[in-house]
């Protein structure tokens, strides 16, 4: 069952002469994991910053068809590109989450960080933070490493931990589909193991779509694959049949490695 | 030839300290017969050109505690006392810096008031909120204010903002408040420029984590802007109190360059750079020394106000 | 409640920038409605003893000019010292030196001058004025230099060296080249800023109301003619500075306009 329907959708970026996405349907199907491969400049990133409409934050793009996302109350799709509204936006990103290339730790304490989302979203209640501060950096297997310090700065730990601590700030709060940009590419290989070990783990409690040029990792740790090439989405399927028996010649070239 | 070259360009680069250290060590000594004479005394004394019975330790005593008794309530009172102060007797002439240095650091301290809410602001507006072009546009407005001369600053603020400044809060035109508030003026357009320029330091992914996170504008700025650039920020605010402390002509019209000591904000008053500006030309012997004195100390506070900026909050990382 | 705050926030910053506008335009517009008012073509050809500008434009140049023959060609080569030849600890200290010059108040290096050129010859002078302004610049030339060239890609300076070139012709044929409108923007503001400046000329240059060449004496500067004619309680005289005010200020905004024109369409 999709978490998110991607119908007929294109954009445009307000720089750009052509379209950046080209007509793409594609589905994210809940509690497994997406990812999203292609050489670069095919879009893949482009349609995942599109999920959480944080291309929103820069003017001048344009977005066309429908992005269906599940209200887990009603049970219905809605498309968040009729979203307008500050609160909307608000409501959507805490929704749908976000990992980004390189650890993003703000400038405060360990413990900040991970209360961060929650306390904008109004949790004042001490022990109500802390229980869920915790347990989003268990969830993220790195609760172990700072409990003992937990008010030092989140600019002291390792790449690897920073990237865990920015999955633990998003984890906490409970969002229905994670969307990770390339999260291990800044990353040493020990550390790229742990992450992709995390993501595996939290596919139980979130939908996981995830942006990656390592094949190796999307045969990993992904159910489907999504080959996109040029701004188009060549081929979707369940990752085993994408990467044994491909449909498409381009997508047989791309993860023999013939291109990319 | 290539050694001639590289031996010009070290001399070049040597006259930088060879420079500062001339200005510190002529400095010193033009203001050594005043330094010779009054001390460190000089810094909390506040007559200037004053003079003083030969015998002062005791008179110098009686003449402060009479000054208590009759604390002049007003400056028309204090420019009759002024007056009133020739007599016969042998005297030596006294110079203080405390009303200089009080009414510098106050014109400084009003134009930080003023100039630091609204260069924040513009430098918000500037850095996250305008769409890109009319960020570029009002951008270079706000650097081509701050190329203007501060002369300019100085004439608009005597015929156009003072007369405004004095019907709202009474008092004189000139004053330590319409000083400081034309100096406020004057350092708002570097102040905005160069806090811009830090909190654009501040990563475009971390302000995108913070937005997917759900936080608004106003968050991401306080939470993730500000505390990322803090350095920047601090640094670029106590650059521009350094300019402001240094600042002569948007001053010299406004403050009313006289030596008296202000009891509110609406009273005219002197600062360092504009004792100087006012009194250098015309004065000999311990005067001129004494103004050297004020320069010296300036220079010093200065070098510490910009050091600090500087080398502690906005030094590169190597 | 945080959307009520967001938008609060937004707009008092919104406000802030309109209120440094308003500034920006009330400072502009009075000094073009007062400095037109009282400006006429014939202030160009009449001195100062005339009622005139003649000497006084000439005079700012010339001081300035003379500034800027001392101070871009020391400030240059010290820029190159730093980025070319010098290393280590020394270079660091040039450096920040140069950076705390910079910043230092412009009325203290009037009084050093006055100390240094002004007291052991006996009297103001052009020259003393060109010292003071020539003093202000170094420091702004030797950032201006260090940075551009700090901009140069190190291929350039190999790719030159290895033709055999010695290092001097590397660093003036080859690398100032390539740094050369950044350094030319550069150069522009910073006689921009010298330009303007009234305190290091107050009681070094002085002023004078006839036109002169001889820079040995008391010499004819715009901006601290300006400074005493709007002290002075007449009006035709304040007249004079607003329309002198007008002139110098169209000055230094188009030379920073012509300074971003260059790094905008050939940078």
């Amino acid at each position: 069952m999709p978490i998110m329907s991607i119908e007929d959708f294109s954009f445009t970026y307000a720089s750009a002469p052509a379209r950046s996405l080209n007509n793409i349907n594609l589905p994210i199907m809940k509690n497994s994991i997406t990812a999203l491969i292609g050489p670069s400049g095919c879009g893949k990133s482009t349609l995942l910053r599109s999920l959480n409409r944080i291309h929103d934050l820069y003017p001048g793009n344009d977005y066309e068809g429908r992005l269906m996302l599940l209200n887990a109350q009603t049970q219905e799709m809605e498309n968040i590109l009729d979203i307008k509204r500050e609160n909307e936006f608000i409501a959507l990103r805490q929704r749908v989450g976000m990992i980004f290339q390189k650890p993003t730790p703000f400038p405060m304490s360990i413990f900040d960080n991970v209360a961060y989302g929650l306390r904008i979203a109004g949790i004042k209640n001490k022990t109500e933070l802390a229980d869920r501060v915790e347990a989003a950096l268990k969830g993220s297997a790195l609760f172990g490493e700072v409990s003992d310090r937990m008010n030092k700065s989140a600019m002291g730990l390792s790449g690897g931990q920073q990237q865990r601590l920015c999955i633990a700030r998003a984890v906490a709060l409970k969002p229905e589909l994670l969307l990770f940009d390339e999260p291990t590419s800044a990353l040493d290989p020990i550390s790229t193991a742990a992450i992709e070990e995390l993501i595996v783990e939290l596919k139980k409690d979130v939908s996981i779509a995830i942006v990656t040029h390592n094949m190796q990792q999307a045969s990993r740790i992904s159910d489907y694959t999504a080959f996109m090439y040029l701004g188009d989405l060549i081929e979707y399927d369940e990752t085993e049949k994408i990467f044994l028996n491909p449909k498409e010649k381009k997508t047989e070239d791309y993860i023999t490695g013939r291109f990319g | 030839m290539e050694k001639i070259f590289k031996n010009l360009s070290l001399i070049s680069a040597s006259l930088v300290l060879v420079l500062l250290v001339s200005i510190f060590i002529s400095l010193f000594n033009s203001a050594k017969p005043a330094i010779d004479e009054f001390g460190l005394g000089f810094i909390t004394e506040s007559a200037w050109e004053k003079d003083v019975p030969i015998e002062n330790s005791v008179s110098h005593l009686a003449d402060d505690a009479k000054k208590i008794k009759q604390e002049p309530a007003t400056f028309e009172d204090d420019i009759l006392a002024a007056y009133n102060d020739e007599d016969d007797t042998l005297t030596k002439t006294i110079y203080g810096g405390l009303i200089p240095i009080v009414g510098t650091l106050l014109s400084t301290l009003i134009a930080m008031v003023f100039a630091l809410p609204i260069a924040m602001g513009i430098a918000v507006f500037l850095a996250e909120i305008a769409p890109k072009q009319i960020s570029n546009v009002v951008g270079i407005a706000i650097e081509l204010l701050a190329a203007i001369p501060s002369i300019i600053f100085g004439m608009w603020g005597l015929f156009y903002f003072a007369p405004i400044i004095q019907s709202v809060v009474g008092g004189y035109q000139v004053s330590l408040l319409t000083a400081g508030l034309v100096l406020g003026v004057m350092i708002l357009p570097f102040m905005a420029a160069i806090t811009r320029d830090s909190m654009r330091t501040t990563p475009d992914v971390l302000k995108e984590s913070a937005y997917a996170l759900g936080a608004t504008k106003f968050e991401v700025i306080k939470d993730v802007i500000f505390p990322y650039s803090k350095k920047g920020i601090i640094g670029s605010v106590i650059l521009a109190l350094g300019r402001a402390l240094g600042e002569t002509m948007a001053v010299a019209f406004l403050i009313g360059s006289v030596f008296l000591m202000p009891h509110k904000l609406s009273d005219p008053t002197v600062s360092i750079p504009v004792a100087m500006a006012n009194n250098f030309g015309e004065a000999t012997g311990l005067t001129l020394s004494s103004l050297f004195y004020l320069a010296f100390l300036l220079f010093i506070i200065s070098f510490l106000v910009i050091s600090i900026a500087k080398f502690y909050f906005l030094r590169k990382a190597d | 409640m945080r959307l009520t705050l967001n938008k609060i926030v937004l707009l008092l910053s919104t406000i802030s920038a309109l209120i440094g506008l308003a500034f920006l335009g009330w400072i502009l517009i009075t000094l073009i409605a007062k400095g037109l008012s009282s400006f006429h073509i014939s202030l160009f050809f009449k001195d100062l003893i005339d009622g005139g500008l003649r000497n006084l434009i000439i005079g700012q140049f010339i001081i300035a000019g003379i500034a800027s023959l001392i101070g871009i060609p020391i400030g240059m080569l010290a820029g190159i010292y730093l980025q070319e030849y010098g290393r280590g600890k020394f270079v660091r200290l040039i450096r920040d030196l140069s950076d705390i010059m910079m910043s230092a108040p412009s009325i203290v290096i009037g009084a050093f001058v006055y100390a240094v050129v002004v007291a052991p010859t006996g009297g103001t002078s052009g020259f003393a004025g060109s010292i003071a302004l020539a003093i202000m610049m170094i420091p702004i030339v030797i950032n201006t230099t260090d940075n551009m060239l700090s901009l140069v890609p190190i291929e350039l300076r190999e790719a030159g060296m290895a033709l055999g070139a010695s290092k001097y012709r590397v660093i003036l044929d080859v690398i100032i080249k390539a740094a050369k409108v950044g350094i030319m923007t550069g150069l522009l503001l910073s006689f921009a800023r010298i330009i303007g400046e009234t305190a290091p000329l107050l009681f070094t240059s002085e002023t004078s109301n006839y036109f002169s060449l001889d820079l040995t004496e008391a010499y004819p500067s715009l901006t601290v003619s300006i400074y005493n004619l709007a002290n002075d309680p007449t009006s035709a005289s304040r007249d004079l500075a607003w329309a002198a005010s007008f002139i110098l200020t169209i000055l230094v905004l188009l030379i920073n306009l012509v300074g971003r024109y260059i790094t905008r369409h050939k940078g």
